[in-house]
C-alpha cells in the first residue's frame, strides 16, 4: 500500500509540473500564427487594427508599464508609511490592529469592485478636475487607472515591507540608539540600509501584481488602442485589451495576437516575480 | 541639536499621516458600498432572475447560483490536487521534481489571472466548442492551487518528526502515518488555506470573461455558461442603466460581505481549532 | 539460566560517512532492564534506534552487522513487524495531538488497520493504562485529548501506548530527560515494575537513574561498547578505566 500511495504522490508532482509546462506550451502554441506573421516586430508595432489585420503590441506594453510604474510610485510613500508604522513605530496595540485590518480590507476588495467604484465615483471627480485645468475631460485614462491601481497595491507592498522591517536585528537598532541617535536617524542610517534589498523585492512583487491587474484597469482606462500621449489620455494595458477584445476576436490571427499579448504579459510577470522572489530568498537566509 | 529632534518628530508625524491616509479610499469605497448596496438588497434581489435591459427590478439569482457552482467545481478540482502536491513537495523534498515544483509554485502564483483565462479557454472552451462553468472553474482552480500547495507545504513542515516517529515505532507504515497522524494534525491549518484560496477567487472576474462567460438565465449545468457575481458587477457597471448600477452596488456589497466572512472565519475560527503540537 | 531476547552481532551504524556505532556485540536478556550509558555523542541513541529500525528513516543512515530478535535477523524482516514487537518511548512525550487518550492507547492497532471490538478495546485501554500507572488519573477523561496532561502523564500515556500492542521489548530513549524529578521518580518506579511484562532497553545519561532501575548496564564510548555487565558489577568494580572515569564524572 505504501508503495502505491508514494507512486500516486510522485505522479501528482509530475502532473503539477506538466500543468505548468502545459501553460507555457499552450500560450506559445496559441500565439504561433501571430509570431509567424509579425515576428519580433509584434513587440514594437504601434498599430493595432483588427480590420486591416495589423497587430502590434507596443501601445499596450507602454500602457501597462506606465500605469504599473506610476501606481508603484504613487503608492510607495503610503506603503512605506504603513510598513514603518506597523514594523517600527507601533508594532502592537489597538492602532496597529486597526491599520492592519484596514489594509486587509483593502486587499480583500475584488478588482471588479474597485473598477466599479472608480467608474461611478472617481471618474466623475477626475472629469471635473480635468475641466478645471482645461484638459479634454475624459475622466477615464492612464492617470485614473494608475490611481486606482495604486490603492490596490498598497496592502500588498506594505505587508511585504513590514515583514522585512521586522527582520532587522534589535541589537543593531539598540546600538544606534545607544549612541544617541533619534528614531528618524536610526530608520535612515540603520533600518533602511539594512532592508533596502528586501524593500526592493517587495516593490518587484507589487509590480508583478500591478502588471497583471485587469478588471479595475479595464473599467477606468478608457480602452484606446494607441500609445497614450499624456497621462490624462485614455489607453489600454496588455491585460485590459485581452479582457476587452478576446470574445470579439473571431479571426484566427486576431485571436492569436491577443494570445501573444497574454504570452508577453506572462513572460514579463514571471521575470519580475522571479527577481522579486530571488531577492527575498537571498535576503531571508 | 534642536533641529535633529524636530526632524525626528516631523518624520514620525508624516509616517502617521501617510499611514492613516489609507482610510480615505477605504472609507469612501465602504461608504458607497454600504449606502448604495444595502438599498439594492431585498428578497427579490436574491430570488429573481435579471429583468431585460431598461426594465426595473429583478435579481441576481443566476449569478449567485453560478458563483456557487464555479467555486464548488474549482474547489473540488484544486483541493485534492493541491494537497497532494504539497505532500509530495514535503515528503520527497530530496527529489529534483519536488524542488522544482516547490520553486514553481511561486511562478504559478504570479501568473496574471487573465492569462489563466486564456489557458482555460484553449483547454476547455475550444475543445468543447462552448463557454461553460467548467472552463471558468478550471481557470479559478489553477489560481487556487498555489495557495493550497503553499499552505499544505508550510503546515506539513511544521509537523514535528517525533510525531511521525511515534507512529512508525508502533509499526504503522507511511500511508497510515500520513492519513491518521500527519494529516489530522495538519487539517485545520490546511482548511484555513483552502478558505483563503476561496476568498481569493470569489471576486475574480478576468478569467471568467471568456470562460464562464455569463448567462442571464438560471443554469446548473456545468457544461453550459453561467453567470457569477463579479461578472454581473462588471456587465452592469459598464451598462448605461441606472437600475443595473443599483443592482451592481448590491452585488458588490454581497460579494464583499462574503469575502469578509470567509476571512474572519479563517482568522478566528481556524486559528482556535489549530492543533497544539 | 538467562533468556536471550535480542542478540547484537558485530553491529555498526551511522550517517553518511560517519560511523556512530562501531562493531558492537551484546545480548539483551528477557524481562530485565538494560541501560545503555555513555557521554553524549557516544552513539547510544542511534544504537537503540537501530533496534526497531527507526534509524533507517534518516536518508543518510546506514548499518552493518546483525541484530537477532528471538534468533531472527530483524533486518531481514519487515520493519513494520519488527516495530510491533519492539516498541519505543521517546525523549519528548509525543502523544498524538489529534487523538483522545483512549485512541492514543489503541493507536498501535488503529494505525495498523486492526479492527477490535468495543470490549477488546476497552480491556486493552484499561490494562495498558493500569500497567503504566495512569489509569486512576485519567479514567474519567479517556475521551479528551491528551494534550492537557502534564509532561509526566503524557510520557506514561506514551508508555501505555507502547505496551498496548504487547511488544516483547520496549526501548526508552532518555524517556525522563524532559521531565521534572517527581515525574521522573514515578517513571523509574514504573520501569522496575514493567519488567514482569516486557524487556526494557533504555538509554540514559543519568548514572544514578541507571543505578536505580537497571539489571544490566552497557557503557558506550565513542561508538564502542567498552563494558557490559550486571549493573552492580559495573557500578562498583568497573574493569575499564574509561568506565571508571565516566562514573566518577570525568567526562559529561
Amino acid at each position: 500500500m505504501d508503495k502505491g500511495v508514494k507512486r500516486i504522490l510522485k505522479l501528482t508532482g509530475y502532473l503539477f509540473l506538466i500543468l505548468l509546462a502545459g501553460i507555457v506550451i499552450t500560450l506559445v502554441y496559441g500565439s504561433a500564427a501571430s509570431i509567424r506573421k509579425f515576428g519580433l516586430g509584434f513587440i514594437w508595432g504601434k498599430e493595432w487594427n483588427p480590420v486591416s489585420g495589423h497587430f502590434g503590441a507596443l501601445p499596450f506594453i507602454v500602457g501597462t508599464l506606465i500605469t504599473s510604474f506610476l501606481a508603484l510610485l504613487i503608492s510607495f510613500p503610503f506603503s512605506m508609511a504603513i510598513s514603518l508604522f506597523l514594523g517600527e513605530y507601533f508594532k502592537k496595540g489597538l492602532i496597529a490592529k486597526i491599520i492592519e485590518s484596514a489594509t486587509d480590507l483593502l486587499a480583500g476588495i475584488p478588482s471588479v469592485v474597485y473598477g466599479f467604484w472608480g467608474l461611478m465615483v472617481f471618474v466623475p471627480v477626475m472629469r471635473k478636475i480635468e475641466m478645471k485645468f482645461g484638459i479634454l475631460p475624459y475622466g477615464v485614462g492612464i492617470l485614473t487607472a494608475s490611481l486606482i491601481l495604486s490603492i490596490m497595491i498598497i496592502p500588498y507592498t506594505s505587508s511585504l515591507v513590514t515583514e522585512v522591517l521586522k527582520l532587522v536585528p534589535s541589537d543593531l537598532k539598540e546600538a544606534a540608539y545607544g549612541l544617541g541617535a533619534t528614531r528618524f536617524e536610526v530608520i535612515k542610517k540603520v533600518i533602511l540600509p539594512y532592508t533596502k534589498s528586501g524593500i526592493l523585492a517587495g516593490l518587484f512583487l507589487a509590480l508583478g501584481r500591478a502588471l497583471g491587474e485587469t478588471m479595475a484597469v479595464t473599467m477606468v482606462i478608457g480602452n484606446r488602442n494607441a500609445i497614450p500621449h499624456s497621462l490624462f489620455a485614455p489607453g489600454n494595458t496588455m491585460a485590459s485589451v485581452i479582457a476587452n477584445e478576446f470574445t470579439e476576436a473571431t479571426e484566427n490571427l486576431y485571436l492569436s495576437s491577443l494570445i501573444e499579448i497574454g504570452l508577453l504579459l506572462f513572460v514579463i510577470t514571471v521575470i519580475v516575480n522571479y527577481i522579486g522572489n530571488k531577492i527575498i530568498k537571498r535576503y531571508s537566509v | 541639536m534642536k533641529w535633529r529632534l524636530i526632524k525626528d518628530k516631523l518624520f514620525k508625524y508624516s509616517v502617521i499621516l501617510f499611514a492613516f491616509a489609507v482610510f480615505i479610499p477605504l472609507a469612501l469605497i465602504l461608504f458607497d458600498l454600504v449606502s448604495k448596496g444595502i438599498g439594492a438588497i431585498n428578497l427579490e434581489f436574491f430570488t429573481k432572475l435579471p429583468k431585460p435591459p431598461g426594465e426595473e427590478g429583478g435579481g441576481i439569482l443566476n449569478a449567485i447560483a453560478g458563483t456557487f457552482i464555479l467555486i464548488s467545481l474549482a474547489t473540488l478540482m484544486a483541493v485534492p490536487f493541491g494537497i497532494m502536491t504539497g505532500i509530495f513537495i514535503v515528503d520527497f523534498k530530496k527529489s529534483k521534481t519536488a524542488k522544482f515544483a516547490s520553486f514553481s509554485v511561486n511562478l504559478l502564483q504570479g501568473i496574471p489571472s487573465i492569462v489563466l483565462g486564456i489557458i482555460a479557454y484553449i483547454w476547455v472552451v475550444l475543445p468543447t466548442g462552448k463557454f461553460s462553468a467548467l472552463s471558468g472553474a478550471v481557470a479559478l482552480a489553477i489560481m487556487m492551487l498555489p495557495i493550497i500547495i503553499k499552505s499544505t507545504e508550510e503546515t506539513l513542515k511544521m509537523i514535528p518528526d517525533y510525531l511521525k516517529e511515534a507512529s512508525y515505532s508502533l509499526g504503522a507504515g507511511y500511508t497510515r502515518t500520513l492519513f491518521k497522524v500527519v494529516l489530522p494534525a495538519a487539517l485545520p491549518s490546511i482548511a484555513s488555506g483552502v478558505l483563503i484560496s476561496i476568498s481569493r477567487i470569489a471576486g475574480e472576474t478576468a478569467p471568467l470573461l471568456f470562460t464562464a462567460f455569463g448567462n442571464p438565465f438560471l443554469n446548473l449545468n456545468a457544461l453550459k455558461p453561467v453567470d457569477s457575481m463579479p461578472l454581473v458587477i462588471f456587465k452592469y457597471a459598464m451598462s448605461p442603466y441606472d437600475d443595473w448600477h443599483r443592482i451592481a452596488w448590491g452585488a458588490s456589497f454581497v460579494l464583499i460581505l462574503f469575502i469578509l466572512v470567509m476571512n474572519l472565519l479563517t482568522k478566528f475560527y481556524f486559528s482556535k481549532k489549530r492543533v497544539k503540537l | 539460566m538467562k533468556d536471550r531476547v535480542l542478540e547484537v552481532k558485530d553491529f555498526s551504524a551511522g550517517f553518511g560517512d560517519k560511523t556512530v556505532v562501531k562493531n558492537v556485540s551484546m545480548e539483551i536478556y528477557k524481562n530485565r532492564v538494560t541501560s545503555i550509558m555513555g557521554p553524549s555523542g557516544c552513539g547510544k541513541t542511534t544504537f537503540i534506534r537501530c533496534m526497531n529500525r527507526l534509524h533507517e528513516l534518516n536518508e543518510q543512515a546506514f548499518h552493518k552487522g546483525e541484530i537477532l530478535l528471538d534468533g531472527e535477523n530483524i533486518f531481514k524482516k519487515n520493519p513494520i513487524e519488527v516495530r510491533k514487537k519492539i516498541g519505543m518511548v521517546f525523549q519528548r512525550p509525543n502523544p498524538f495531538p489529534t487523538m483522545s487518550i483512549y485512541d492514543n492507547v489503541i493507536a498501535g492497532y488503529t494505525l495498523n488497520g486492526i479492527k477490535l471490538s468495543k470490549e477488546e478495546k476497552d480491556k486493552i485501554v484499561e490494562d495498558s493504562l493500569k500497567k503504566a500507572y495512569l489509569w486512576e488519573e485519567v479514567k474519567d477523561s479517556l475521551h479528551r485529548r491528551g494534550t492537557f496532561l502534564s509532561g509526566g502523564q503524557q510520557q506514561r500515556l506514551c508508555i501505555a501506548r507502547a505496551l498496548a500492542v504487547k511488544p516483547e521489548i520496549i526501548l526508552l530513549d532518555e524517556a525522563t530527560s524532559a521531565l521534572d524529578p517527581k515525574a521522573t521518580a514515578k517513571i523509574e518506579e514504573l520501569i522496575v515494575d514493567l519488567k514482569q511484562y516486557v524487556t526494557i532497553v533504555m538509554v540514559t545519561h543519568n548514572i544514578s537513574q541507571a543505578a536505580r532501575v537497571s539489571d544490566y548496564i552497557a557503557f558506550l564510548y565513542l561508538g564502542e561498547l567498552v563494558e557490559y555487565d550486571k549493573a552492580d558489577t559495573i557500578l562498583t568494580t568497573p574493569k575499564d578505566e574509561r568506565t571508571e572515569e565516566y562514573l566518577t564524572g570525568k567526562f559529561s
